[in-house]
């Protein structure tokens, strides 16, 4: 993805996250098995939200994305090594991940193989034209969704995603809930996903999700199952901001002085690989921005070892700080019960 | 000294504690306590923080107070409600006030 990259992996301005896990007698961080294969099927998308670690935006068919969508060899590649390998868990982001054209064959295949499937979406993707149905083909294969929505309000949430982008996000979370997605009993999980409009770090999950949960329901009669918090990557568009709004050096010290060692223990990367869409493979969604590739001796999704990913040492650098901050953050929310 | 307030200054306010650090460590840890969720929530505290602040106009406290409602999930409305409450409060403790302009100007009166 040649437009992406913009972070910071060690600078002299801060303690070296390396430094931070030595003190803390936590170095190197280790993975320790693979339950989860998190596939990032392309940038493509049709938002354009202000803290995107990946940069995605909408592209036309000469868009400078056009070559980066993962494509049917990598994907069916995928479906080998989870079937080889008795991976349980398929999470699938992007971009939009909807807009890869092998998005919907993939989702039937994975639900074929009895995978528990993991969609992230950014909502108003599913009121576009020609996925107006991709909604009830996510409830017919009980496919879990975590939706991003940053805030209850429309001036916090079109700030960070776009004019018009809160309203689209109810629309279609009234499009999930009347399809029994985030309703008691239906077996269908809708999460939905908190994070900052700005330059600092998440609230306790369990505080904003109560929020979130009230303000939904009195205000539109939304449901859910659960809130996540992220706190946000230094990495691409976010990155961008802190270093255009000068609060780049009060960012990364916050999450610093936030350092939790029980965080840094359940970080996310210890049981995941993430795909890009040629196939290579990385510790996370934000090293493969930053192509940071997995430390083995062949990282790509057609050599996958899981002997030895299973015990790689995992690549890190100063945007590590935001996994390990207060509760911590992951793809699946807080990673630890102190703050 | 160019300034009495200097926001590099809010981050040297751990030096209070290096001629009196019995004091410093019992006003941190008494600090620390009061922040944390009880009867209110963090949030509540830290707008209430942010309210005190503006009414004392502490800018190192407006300073820390707003950063710490955004962590705690609030939004431009809340905080700004928090602010009238401290503007009300001011404003109401000025013009309360006025009873005794009134009782010393009656008393003078003919």
């Amino acid at each position: 993805m040649a437009k992406h990259g913009r972070y910071l992996l060690r600078d002299s301005r801060f303690k070296p996250f390396e430094d931070t896990l030595e003190e803390y007698g936590l170095s190197p961080i280790v993975a320790s098995s693979v339950n989860t294969l998190q596939i990032n099927m392309g940038a493509a998308c049709n938002m354009s939200c202000a803290h995107c670690h990946v940069e995605a935006d909408p592209v036309g068919p000469d868009g400078p994305d056009k070559d980066e969508q993962m494509g049917r060899d990598v994907l069916e590649q995928s479906l080998r090594v989870i079937d080889t390998f008795k991976i349980r868990t398929v999470d699938i982001t992007g971009g939009a991940p909807e807009m890869n054209p092998n998005y919907r064959w993939f989702l039937k295949e994975c639900s074929a193989q009895g995978l528990c499937i993991i969609t992230r979406t950014n909502l108003s993707v599913l009121l576009e034209d020609g996925y107006e149905d991709m909604a009830a083909f996510f409830a017919a294969r009980k496919v879990e969704v975590v939706a991003s929505l940053p805030y209850y309000t429309s001036t916090v949430t079109d700030r960070v995603r776009g004019a018009g982008a809160f309203d689209r996000s109810i629309k279609a979370l009234k499009l999930l809930n009347d399809l029994g997605y985030g309703k008691p009993g239906t077996g269908l999980s809708l999460s939905l996903l908190y994070n900052p409009a700005g330059a600092y770090v998440s609230p306790s999950q369990g505080a904003i999700e109560a929020d979130f949960r009230r303000r939904l329901k009195e205000d539109y009669d939304i449901y859910f199952t659960n809130l996540f918090t992220l706190i946000n990557m230094p990495v691409g568009r976010f990155f961008t901001f802190l270093e255009r709004s000068g609060n780049l050096e009060q960012y990364i010290n916050r999450l610093i002085d936030s350092f939790n060692p029980e965080a840094a223990s359940n970080a996310m990367c210890k049981d995941l690989i993430s795909v890009g869409w040629d196939g290579t493979l990385y510790d996370c969604d934000f090293n493969q921005m930053m192509f940071l590739k997995c430390a083995v001796e062949y990282p790509t999704i057609w050599d996958f070892d899981l002997k030895a990913l299973e015990g790689r040492r995992i690549v890190v650098g100063l945007h590590c700080y935001a996994c390990m901050a207060g509760a911590g953050s992951s793809c699946g929310g807080e990673t630890s019960k102190k703050n | 000294m160019d300034t009495y307030y200097d926001p590099e200054d809010l981050l040297k306010f751990a030096e209070m504690g290096e001629d009196g650090p019995e004091l410093w460590k019992k006003f941190n840890e008494w600090y620390g306590e009061v922040f944390k969720a009880g009867a209110l929530s963090e949030r509540e505290k830290a707008l209430m923080g942010l309210a005190v602040a503006h009414g004392v106009q502490c800018a190192y406290c407006i300073d820390a107070f707003t950063k710490s409602s955004l962590e705690n999930g609030a939004d431009a409305a809340q905080m700004t409600e928090a602010v009238h409450v401290a503007a009300a409060v001011k404003g109401g403790s000025a013009l309360v006030h006025g009873v005794q302009m009134k009782k010393i100007a009656k008393k003078m009166g003919l």
